[in-house]
């Protein structure tokens, strides 16, 4: 496939989730609100939840890139220890041909970056020191050009987007059940009194509730992972240079540090599993059931080190 | 009789939107190439400034290699003459002479170790590698974009219009075997 079809099929995609949020968090608040209230005015509830939804759209549009910047306690990468991650950046921008995206720092050992951004004009890129520590010159340029192609294929956009969106359905589903356990106590009996009708739209917002979260998180997941193969590869193509990213992967396959402020919300956008990896599963002991693989943000470093070998 | 009046104008109108499209992309991806060259010169250019404070830097510490110096200063000279006015083939010779001082230049570095510890000389090796690498890397966004635009114009139906409006096919940069990929100063 194309640079362009996929830049093409990376917006068309942003769009359709866009829209999948609006309708999910829409739902999911309209359960939350018939939940709360015991089914008094859900046309009402649905109006405020739908406007709200579309609100958070916009917002995890023009912001989600400040949010993952903040919450892996990114800063910027000011001053002259950072001089050789400017310069490589800017090295490889100009063989991208793309705009020198804005640089930032994450104060951790752990050897990662990520990218986020919603189109290469508004673009961040991230690196944890421990990468810039522990990377030589051409392992880091390998990296930067791994994250660069994510900026040119537009994957930020996607990516950002839904962690934005994941974020605030797992929260407000969260929201919800709390209010199940501690606060629906003295509702519950109203909700019993509004007849069947009621009965049916609770049990039906329970079941959003319970949902939500998962569909989101799949649908997140779903979309990373041939990702990573196809920025491995568009990454060599700017470095031309292959064995660079493989012993960058390598590096990272054998550091078992944990990003600290990584969560399954971020994982994705990060150049590798930022989170703690099941041992058994990496090593081909046990076989990976088919609901963990769809709940992993990478494929395994192996792949991608023997997809770059294979180049 | 209408239908097939309107299905005539239908037609024309599509065919004059395609070829307006058509021409200001090949408008387009011709000027991304004139882009993409001036970039090499920027970062040419970029280097040139950097030798003479690298050699005042070293000469501040090995002051007696006078001649390595020269060589140096002569070929910086040369290829920013040949950067004005000479040919590519020209160019890259004077470039490939200029690579090739500035690797004596860092040999000579490497007896010095008061040299190599200096943070201002580290700065400056590290700013001339990158530039290296971006000259290298603007070298290779300019071929990519060359082919693009070749591939482009030999395409139909393109080409019909790239003959009609003398767009003509551009040539790739091709350094000698030497030059290609970064070039390479040993520390």
């Amino acid at each position: 496939m194309g640079m362009y079809e996929q830049i093409a099929r990376n917006k068309r995609r942003s769009f359709l989730m866009l829209t999948a949020f609006v309708v999910l968090i829409a739902l999911v608040a309209t359960a939350l609100g018939v939940l709360l209230s015991g089914g008094v005015d859900a046309f009402g509830i649905a109006a405020v939840a739908i406007v709200i939804a579309i609100a958070m759209a916009w917002g995890s549009y023009f912001w989600s890139d400040k949010v993952a910047l903040a919450a892996s306690h990114a800063r910027p990468a000011d001053g002259p220890e950072f001089r050789r991650y400017h310069n490589l950046v800017e090295g490889l921008c100009i063989a991208a041909g793309l705009p020198k995206p804005r640089l930032y720092v994450v104060e951790d050992p752990a050897p990662n970056a990520f990218a986020t951004g919603r189109n290469p004009k508004h673009a961040a890129l991230a690196v944890t020191t421990g990468l810039l520590e522990k990377m030589n010159r051409v392992e880091l340029e390998g990296v930067i050009a791994h994250e660069l192609s994510h900026v040119k294929n537009y994957d930020i956009l996607v990516t950002t987007i839904a962690i934005t969106a994941v974020g605030a359905i797992a929260l407000m589903a969260d929201l919800g059940l709390r209010f199940m356990w501690f606060g629906g106590r003295a509702g519950r009996r109203d909700t019993n009194d509004s007849g069947p009708l009621g009965l049916a739209l609770v049990l039906l917002a329970l079941a959003l509730l319970v949902l939500a979260p998962f569909a989101a998180q799949l649908m997140q997941f779903a979309m990373s992972r041939r990702r990573e193969f196809l920025a491995d590869a568009s990454g060599v193509q700017l470095t031309r240079y292959p064995p660079g990213l493989i012993s960058a992967l390598k590096k990272l396959r054998a550091d078992q540090a944990v990003v600290h402020y990584a969560s399954r919300a971020t994982a994705q956008m990060w150049i590798e599993s930022p989170l703690e990896r099941d041992q058994e599963v990496e090593e081909g002991r046990k076989k990976g059931t088919w609901l963990n693989r769809r709940f992993d943000t990478h494929p395994p470093l192996e792949d991608r080190i023997a997809a770059l070998e294979a180049m | 009789m209408t239908w097939v009046i309107v299905a005539v104008i239908v037609i024309l109108v599509l065919l004059v939107g395609y070829v307006i499209l058509a021409y200001n992309g090949l408008v387009r991806t011709r000027n991304r190439i004139d882009n993409a060259h001036s970039q090499i010169d920027v970062q040419l250019k970029r280097r040139y400034d950097l030798i003479p404070n690298l050699v005042e830097t070293v000469k501040g510490y090995a002051a007696h290699e006078r001649s390595t110096f020269e060589a140096v200063t002569n070929a910086r000279a040369q290829a920013m003459q040949a950067q004005e006015g000479g040919s590519p083939a020209q160019q890259a010779q004077a470039e490939n002479m200029l690579s090739g001082t500035l690797k004596s230049l860092f040999a000579v570095a490497e007896q010095y170790p008061d040299l190599k510890a200096n943070q201002n000389f580290l700065n400056l090796q590290e700013e001339l590698t990158s530039t290296e690498d971006r000259i290298a890397y603007a070298r290779q966004f300019y071929n990519d974009t060359v082919l693009s635009y070749n591939t482009r114009i030999q395409s139909f139906p393109p080409n019909l219009l790239a003959g009609m409006f003398h767009f003509t096919e551009r040539e790739y940069f091709e350094g000698d075997p030497e030059a290609q990929g970064p070039v390479e100063v040993q520390f």
